[in-house]
């Protein structure tokens, strides 16, 4: 079978991992040790894990996060998430075909009473935001657990290859998010009364305080805190268009987290919904993994991500369709084309713009919503609660990190095992790094034509500083009391070493230095490059862009070097004229041939797009009921079951409201349904402490 | 008096006992206002019901409003076109102490003195109808053919459907404040955003009975217990009857499940000591203490996936049994309270039965029923078997 495996990659290692079989659908595939299910059949191109009970239809990864149930493949018998549960040698696993059958066991099974524990502290979640609390609480000897439903702490840091915004003072700005992941680990591997469990889902909170988690995904223990931390993270809202549930429709995260942690190629042409700054930095994942990113599409007249994210596509040659909606995923057992158009201002689709494209898969990222549901449970049920991170509010993991050291010095306080107060200055902080980006400027190019200079194509106010932190001579400014300001060159151009160090550090890739030191006609422009070292050599032509993504012409490559004390970004020197030397803001990586559209429209029908994917409920059945005056979510649930299924409404929720608010009903006349645990489905004998649930004394089903 | 506010009956309470009633009613000719201070149909107790139909209880009047409702709720689909997922999969009592096989078929006697399809099947025939049983210890039990289950959440919504369709009229979101009478004669209610004018008036509001019977000069002594649910993921069909193990246990009287027509599992428990009031947040007992029996009782359940918990109210009243009849305090107000976590699966039958009441078309079962069910009698038995 075809190998989806990364082999190389500009910012990954990829680490050598003991190989062996199992069967798919009875015939042999290979998995590496550590891989998901998921990730051993992404890595032999099946992308098509089963079939809906209802209907049929193909159903495959779509949040790759154990939050949805559509990955569900048969294990010995057993129905299980494949994105969750790993690979084993010898397993057998099959396509789910309709419901499953409940697998025989021989004789009796033993049961036993569940583990309860307390704690002082219980952190939900060891992202960025948990790890940051549990390292302050760590540092005043508090005693803290701190559970995460991954094998590895850290979060959604581990699937970011990007340098990170911010300062850097506070939160480690210009490292890399998988850095980052394992810098916090470390160091809160030197405080003995922070104890880690992973692979531990939390599934409920009661209202006797107990806080319910999965153990190594296999023994429930119930857990009574003092103080509950709830550092959750986000989930991505969920898109209702037709062909939403086909596979190769995944969650963005779910695509970070095949290509970034699983080291898998799981797409060749791949088209991007939502230009926040998730999706933007999904599409630069993309083309440095070697994959084709099709086109953007962004809803509103602007992308809503950082301009420098936003730029950095565009100037490797990925078109951003903005003020654009996706009609449609096209495809019988997997997506093959897209269909987009543009809209009004009221997204309205103007009739007539209709265009598709090839692609065999469709990323949606169109922004996320907390995972607040244990932040509300553990308030009604009066449990001292905090929450930190996208938990609390949706920001950049810089402000998670941020809110979380707060967070958890409060806890400390409030635990009465910390004095004095925590600084005011650090609130300000705090609010800055959450800060929406401000305003946009033009691009002033500096007027130089001699000497050496760096041009600072960065035009929009984000709270980052790494550029002012690092300049050796200090001559890139930023206001310190508020790091949002656009970067500024103070000096002029003989007193810039040229030591590239401004070049390498911006996470958005948004300086290049020009030299006109050697050769005022043809200048040399330094380029940050994030791709394969090697992939260009002196003597290469390379197609250079502005910032706006307009091909500039061919330049030619005098050096590819990296500057000590770097990891993984190079500098391509090219000698471009000096007329257009200073608008060079990147390389082209990718070639205008693979965003082309296809010569046909492929159409649309609204009435049929899936609204709730576990149970597959269409948007028609539930427009009918909004029509008919339906007002109550729980009735629209008893009716169509919407909201029912395994998910437990985590992706199908938004979208409900969002046909409400189509049909023009006032938000405040629809009553919510009632949210109940537990957060994902458990095995019954879990509750039971049974024995070898997984154990041996399963008969062939 | 507003004409458009004017009804013949105000009934109080959109759930397992008012909509059904609701629908018999506007199908009778008289015109209904359904109040309620949910958002929608059945957001009380009926959407916490797990879904078991029986008719075979220990005394007239439930064996007769349960055989009844197995009828009407049995031929729901062919009379509507609703398919309100009904199966006739019966209901098993297991047996594996003498205990329980004494209460069992002590309790047979009894029912054997009614038209009910209930038998004793030793362990053998017993397991040929549930085969996933433990073996261990099994006596045999009682198994009851003809009853089923149903969704309460699709039932009530179809006769919700079927009595907008008669005319009845809903509102929601309506919170009931005061009962209006004149000269000791019901004449309508007022509510949080005005008032509702009608000769009768129906106490159908399950959980929360005697404070809504207080607005009317009455106390009827219903208090509500709580109980917790929960549901599975779906999978083939491999249980026919809902089972009920009344071995009593530390923390539960009884636990009872079941498979649903959509493959999913079921399951209850009654909690002992009660849990009484009207709190319904989870609690972390309920789980632990349901898997350990259930994967006991049958072990083949120790891998079907736990989806949802909810926990849910029984309006209880001292001996067990319902309060139907008009109110003393206040004529022209009809009690139908108290189903004590009946109220699903004798709604329909009862629905018909306080048409019949508010017509004056009673026959003499139904004066029987009305005698046993009279909500000021003496609370001196109790249900043998809830």
């Amino acid at each position: 079978m075809a190998d989806y495996r990364l082999h190389d990659h500009p910012i990954l290692p990829i680490p050598s991992r003991r190989q062996f079989q199992v069967t798919w659908d009875g015939q042999p595939v290979t998995a590496l040790e550590g891989d998901t299910i998921a990730a051993t059949l992404f890595a032999n191109g099946i992308h098509s894990f089963g079939f809906h009970h209802k209907d049929g239809s193909p159903q495959g990864i779509y949040c790759a996060n154990g939050q949805c149930s559509q990955c569900m493949v048969l294990v010995n018998g057993k129905p299980v998430k494949a994105c969750v549960e790993k690979t084993s040698p010898g397993m057998s696993i099959l396509p789910t075909r309709g419901y499953p059958t409940l697998p025989q066991i021989k004789g009796n099974t033993s049961t036993a009473p569940i583990r309860e524990i307390k704690v002082p502290v219980l952190i939900l979640g060891a992202g960025p935001a948990g790890l940051s609390a549990a390292l302050e609480l760590g540092k005043l000897g508090i005693a803290c657990l701190l559970v995460d439903d991954k094998d590895h702490p850290g979060g959604k840091l581990v699937l970011q290859t990007h340098r990170f915004f911010g300062s850097i003072n506070a939160v480690y700005a210009g490292t890399r998010g998988i850095d980052i992941a394992r810098k916090l680990t470390q160091e809160l591997s030197a405080f003995p009364s922070v104890e880690i469990w992973t692979s531990t889902t939390a599934l409920a909170v009661f209202q006797d305080k107990k806080i319910g988690v999965l153990k190594d995904g296999k023994e429930y223990v119930l857990i009574q805190p003092e103080v509950l931390l709830v550092a959750t993270g986000a989930r991505e809202k969920a898109l209702a268009f037709r062909g939403n549930t086909l596979p190769g429709v995944f969650g963005a995260g779910a695509f970070q987290t095949i290509l970034n942690r699983d080291l898998i190629k799981p797409s060749e042409n791949l088209f991007i919904v939502g230009g926040g700054n998730v999706g933007l930095i999904a599409g630069y994942h993309a083309l440095q993994a070697g994959i084709h990113v099709v086109g953007l599409v962004e809803a509103m007249p602007e992308c809503g991500g950082y301009r420098v994210h936003r730029d950095k596509l565009t100037r490797m040659g990925v078109p951003i369709y903005t003020s654009h909606t996706i009609l449609s995923a096209n495809g019988d057992s997997h997506v093959s084309s897209v269909s987009i158009a543009a809209v009004e201002r009221d997204f309205r689709v103007i009739s007539g713009t209709e265009r598709s494209f090839e692609c065999d898969t469709v990323l949606i990222a169109v922004g996320l919503d907390p995972v607040n549901e244990f932040y509300a449970k553990a308030k009604e049920f009066g449990i001292p609660t905090f929450a930190a991170g996208d938990a609390e509010e949706i920001a950049e993991a810089s402000a998670a990190i941020f809110s979380g050291k707060i967070r958890g010095l409060e806890i400390a306080s409030m635990l009465g095992l910390k004095t004095g107060d925590i600084p005011k200055s650090w609130y300000q902080t705090a609010e800055v790094l959450k800060s929406r980006p401000g305003k946009t400027g033009s691009e002033e190019l500096p007027e130089l034509f001699r000497g050496v200079t760096p041009v600072l194509h960065c035009t929009q106010e984000i709270p980052c500083n790494p550029c002012a932190s690092i300049c050796p001579q200090g001559l890139i400014y930023i206001d310190r009391s508020d790091i949002r300001a656009v970067p500024k060159f103070l000096g002029d151009n003989f007193c810039c070493s040229a030591c590239d160090k401004c070049v390498t550090v911006c996470p958005g890739l948004a300086i290049t230095l020009v030299d006109f030191r050697n050769d005022q006609q043809s200048p040399i422009v330094s380029i940050p490059y994030e791709f394969q070292y090697g992939a260009h050599q002196k003597g290469d032509e390379v197609t250079v862009m502005d910032t706006a993504g307009n091909d500039l012409g061919l330049a030619l490559v005098q050096d590819v070097s990296t500057i000590e004390g770097n990891d993984h970004t190079c500098i391509v020197k090219v000698t471009a004229p000096s007329d257009y030397a200073r608008q060079i803001a990147g390389i082209r990586v990718q070639e205008p041939v693979v965003t082309m559209p296809m010569d046909h429209y492929v159409e649309h029908i609204t009435d049929d797009t899936i609204i709730c994917r576990c149970e597959r409920v269409t948007a028609g059945e539930i427009r009918a009921l909004i029509r008919n005056g339906y007002r109550d979510l729980n009735e629209i649930k008893t009716v169509t079951r919407a909201m029912m299924g395994a998910c437990g409404s985590k992706t199908c929720h938004s979208l409900i409201y969002r046909l409400f608010v189509d049909e023009g009903i006032d938000p405040s006349k629809i009553t919510d349904q009632t949210k109940r645990p537990i957060f994902i489905e458990v095995p019954l004998g879990t509750f039971a402490n049974c024995e070898n649930l997984d154990g041996d004394s399963h008969e062939p089903a | 008096m507003s004409l458009h506010n004017t009804f013949d009956v105000i009934i109080i309470g959109a759930g397992s006992i008012g909509t059904p009633a609701a629908y018999y009613l506007s199908k009778a000719g008289l015109k209904v206002v359904v109040l309620d201070s949910g958002a929608s149909v059945g957001q009380g107790s009926n959407k916490k019901a797990i879904g078991g139909i029986r008719a075979t209880h220990s005394d007239p009047a439930k064996i007769r409003l349960g055989l009844r409702s197995i009828e009407i709720f049995s031929n729901w689909q062919k009379d509507t076109g609703d398919d309100i997922e009904w199966n006739r999969g019966g209901y098993c009592f297991p047996a594996y102490r003498d205990r329980e096989e004494k209460i069992l078929k002590d309790l047979l006697t009894i029912q054997k003195k009614y038209p009910l399809k209930i038998e004793w099947l030793d362990f053998k025939s017993l397991l040929d109808i549930v085969p996933d049983f433990s073996k261990d210890g099994l006596l045999g039990g009682i198994y009851s053919a003809d009853d089923g289950n149903a969704s309460p959440l699709l039932a009530i919504h179809s006769f919700y459907v079927h009595a907008l369709r008669s005319g009845a009229v809903f509102q929601f979101n309506e919170k009931i404040i005061g009962v209006l009478s004149q000269a000791g004669k019901a004449t309508g209610v007022r509510t949080g955003t005005g008032k509702y004018f009608a000769p009768v008036i129906i106490n159908a509001s399950g959980a929360w009975a005697k404070p809504i019977s207080n607005l009317y000069g009455d106390d009827m002594q219903v208090v509500p217990d709580s109980h917790e649910s929960a549901v599975t993921e779906s999978v083939q069909r491999f249980l026919g009857p809902l089972v009920v193990d009344i071995r009593p246990s530390p923390g539960s009287a009884n636990y009872y499940f079941y498979q649903h027509a959509t493959g999913q599992v079921i399951f209850c428990i009654t909690p002992s000591p009660n849990i009484w009031g009207e709190n319904t947040q989870e609690t972390s007992d309920f789980l632990p203490m349901v898997a350990r029996r259930i994967v006991e009782l049958m072990p083949r359940l120790k891998n079907i996936r736990v989806r949802r918990t909810w926990r849910g109210l029984y309006p209880m009243t001292p001996d067990g049994f319902p309060l139907i009849g008009w109110s003393r305090a206040t004529a022209g107000v009809l009690n139908a309270v108290g189903f004590c976590g009946q109220g699903f699966m004798l709604g329909p039958a009862t629905g018909e039965l306080l048409t019949r009441m508010v017509t004056q078309q009673t026959t003499a079962d139904d004066a029987e029923t009305l005698l046993q069910l009279f909500p000021y009698r003496d609370f001196n038995s109790t249900e043998q078997l809830k």
